[in-house]
């Protein structure tokens, strides 16, 4: 299962690069990690998305805990939490395909951001699967190139 | 204390001072000239001028072991720093508190390849507990309090504070720093209280209990509660590597060390236990061999001041995180107000005993002629009465320094057990020896570990420091060659060291006391001049070359498994 950790840090320099290199050393693998500041100018909030089949959750979080500017960790409920991530892709669209990628932006509510005679670059917000349902209908049609800015997520309600 | 403007590097000076700092280690350089020029004047501060960088961070290591103190080591930047860090990885293994302080080519060359420029902070970001980059030396006091704060509490471990020359040549107002701004780190000291009573619970009703002791036990000074629990309910102990002078090897509960050249009785009472008490303990390979059958029939309770050790390796019934001394003392507590009674484990203690009695460590006599070397072990723990801080390298030697020394306190034995770092020995004696001038201090050395880093005997030699160098010299990396004769075919490739300097001449070239033995009547009286001497004394032990450390259990096997290990009446298997 998906486990996606919001994690509270110092906003000091070389923060990420301990969160980052904690993950490469005990070999947990990050599936996306989205960095930036928080409330709070001095702390930003890092969301880590990783795969729990793959490692115990649990060693990850309590070994992250052990980085000195890591304030707080959550590993988000998934049935309570709100997520997105914005995705842009550029996808080849010349005579009908332009129309198909068109229609697909639309139901998608995406939107195009650039376009040319050859090609259009769609933008779209939305949950993982939301994204990785666009780019399925896409791929036929010719998909170019793919930039995401990996999840970031936060708790229901009043959080915590 | 009222504001005073100085110095970045006499800021350091008066905040390392007012850390307590009694002594560090280090090695001087370019960017670090402002900081050795403000030592210059250091009243309480005492430097110690080592030969190598990584001699710098073990003696500091081995002082910071012997006394509980913050250690603190110091180098020039690159070259200096890079040196450094096989001493930082060795301290971070076995969570010894450790500052070091490495200085750094000017802030604005940072990045650019700068003469003598290292990423330290990147370099030794995967084996430090924290470190930190100074950008002013405004923030220089406080850096430091905190870098004293985060090395000796919670888990403790290395901290590099690494400082760009400019910090050291800028202006501060200085006053002594007590305050701390660091919101994420919080660790746990006391244990649950229903898990203690939990605890307490299943040692109470425990048929089969062992106790197993970890270096926690020994960096938290826990030994005098964890004495009381054992007496309390008569619980048997084994401890690891780490743990050993956690608990007295006199004492009529104690079956010494367990895991990979542990006793017998050790690993079958783990294998047979019912409930297993680990305190300051993390289940390492070494110790559990293959871990889906280690201790299969006990319930655990894992004791640990970090909370990313519960449940790591095995998952225990009963987690308890917080400082070992005070969950042990809450536990006997607990335990005093129960009842129970001798009868119920009285069954346990004498299989036990019978198998201490039946599978002692023995060794024979070598056919060769040759010094046994479990014997030389045996005569240093003869003429230094059980008393005597023993330091170690590693390989065979630091085994049956383990099984052949008796060692009756806490911080009595210093190893390198997590990282296995060759060259550790003599630095590190050189540091405890500092830190306890009341102890005699043995370095039991092999002729390998010795030849990295025996330039440290200039050090001792320096400082009158009294280190006694005990090498067991058997012309091999001996615990490479064992593996090799046992699961390689007797294929000694590289293991033979064949050409060797002669110590003692070497000893004495270095301003030393040299001496070479190769009877076993001259080993007493060798030892006894040695210390006698009170100088850095360094005696070559010629040691039968092929002996073997017994019992062994084969890496990744049950830890019942052990080649050797047989009874010394009957030759037979447990
Ligand atoms: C720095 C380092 N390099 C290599 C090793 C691997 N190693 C472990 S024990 C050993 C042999 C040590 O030989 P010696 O110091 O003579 O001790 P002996 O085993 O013979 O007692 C070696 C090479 C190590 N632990 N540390
Ligand atoms: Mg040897």
């Amino acid at each position: 299962m998906k486990h996606t950790l919001s994690v509270l840090v110092e906003n000091k320099p070389g923060v990420l690069t301990r969160v980052a290199g904690l993950f490469a050393r005990r070999g947990f693998n990050i599936e996306s990690l989205a960095v930036g500041l928080s409330e709070d100018p001095r702390l930003s909030r890092i969301t880590i998305v990783i795969d729990g089949d793959e490692h115990p959750v649990d060693q990850v979080t309590k070994q992250l805990h052990k980085l000195i500017n890591v304030l707080k960790i959550r590993d988000l409920d998934p049935e309570n939490q709100v997520s997105a991530e914005l995705l842009l892709v550029r996808v080849a669209g010349e005579g009908e395909k332009r129309t198909e990628v068109l229609q697909i932006a639309e139901i998608f509510n995406a939107k195009i951001v650039d376009v040319d005679r050859r090609q259009l670059t769609l933008r779209v917000v939305g949950t993982n699967e939301k994204l990785e349902a666009l780019l399925e209908l896409l791929q036929p049609l010719g998909v170019l190139e793919v930039v995401r800015t990996g999840t970031i997520a936060l708790g229901r309600g009043r959080g915590g | 204390m009222t504001d005073k403007k100085m110095k970045g590097s006499h800021a350091l000076v008066a905040a390392l001072e007012h850390e307590g700092v009694e002594v560090m280690f280090g090695f001087p350089g370019g960017v670090a000239i402002p900081f050795y020029d403000a030592l210059y004047d250091a009243k309480n501060l005492r430097h110690v001028l080592v030969r190598h960088e990584q001699g710098a961070a073990h003696a500091a290591d081995g002082y910071a072991r012997a006394t509980g103190k913050v250690g603190v080591c110091g180098s020039t930047s690159g070259p200096g720093a890079t040196n450094l860090v096989t001493g930082i990885a060795t301290a971070y293994l076995d969570s010894s508190p450790l500052v070091a302080i490495t200085w750094q080519v000017r802030s604005d060359l940072i990045g650019t390849d700068a003469f003598q420029e290292a990423d330290i902070t990147g370099i030794t970001l995967p084996i430090v507990k924290h470190s930190y980059l100074v950008k002013s030396t405004e923030e220089l006091p406080r850096i430091v309090h905190e870098a004293f704060h985060i090395a000796s509490t919670g888990r403790p471990g290395p901290v590099v504070i690494d400082i760009p020359v400019d910090v050291a040549l800028g202006e501060v107002a200085y006053r002594d720093c007590d305050t701390i701004d660091l919101p994420g780190y919080k660790p746990t000291s006391r244990g649950h209280v229903k898990q203690i009573r939990a605890a307490a619970k299943a040692i109470n009703e425990a048929q089969r209990p062992v106790l197993y002791l970890g270096g926690g036990v020994v960096t938290s000074d826990a030994a005098a509660e964890v004495l009381r629990l054992a007496e309390l309910r008569r619980l048997p102990v084994t401890t690891t590597l780490m743990g050993i002078g956690g608990f007295p090897e006199t004492h009529e509960l104690s079956m010494g060390m367990l895991g990979m050249h542990g006793t017998v009785a050790a690993n079958y009472a783990v294998h047979e236990c019912d409930l297993l008490i680990a305190v300051g303990a993390r289940f390492d390979d070494r110790v559990t061999g293959k871990l889906k059958a280690f201790a299969p029939h006990a319930r655990f309770i894992h004791i640990d001041v970090d909370p990313a050790e519960i449940g790591k390796n095995v998952v225990p019934l009963i987690p308890i995180v917080g400082q070992a001394r005070q969950v042990i003392g809450a536990v006997c507590k607990e335990l005093e107000a129960m009842e129970w009674s001798r009868e119920q484990t009285q069954p346990w203690l004498a299989r036990i005993a019978e198998r201490k009695d039946e599978y002692p460590l023995h060794y024979e006599r070598p056919k060769d002629g040759k010094l046994a070397p479990q014997f030389v072990v045996k005569e240093i723990d003869r003429v230094t009465g059980h008393d005597a801080v023993v330091c170690t390298d590693v390989g065979q030697h630091q085994m049956w320094a383990t099984q052949y020394y008796t060692y009756t306190f806490p911080r009595q034995f210093i190893s390198s057990g997590g990282l296995g770092t060759m060259g550790f020995g003599l630095p590190a004696s050189i540091g405890a020896s500092i830190g306890r001038p009341d102890k005699t201090v043995i370095d039991i050395s092999g002729d390998g570990g010795f030849q990295m880093t025996m330039q440290e005997l200039a050090t001792a030699v320096n400082y009158d420091v009294p280190v006694v160098v005990a090498v067991l010299n058997n012309g091999y990396l001996g615990m490479v060659r064992q593996w090799q004769d046992l699961f390689w075919n007797k294929r000694y490739s590289f293991t033979c060291v064949e050409v060797q300097p002669d110590f003692k001449a070497l000893a004495e070239a270095f301003g030393a006391v040299g001496m070479r033995v190769t009877e076993e009547d001259e080993v007493e009286p060798a030892l006894r001049d040695a210390i006698a001497s009170g100088r850095p004394a360094v005696i070559d032990f010629r040691t039968s070359p092929e002996e073997n450390v017994f019992p062994m259990v084969p890496a990744g096997s049950e830890i019942t498994e052990m080649i050797g290990g047989t009874s010394r009446k009957k030759g037979r298997k447990p």
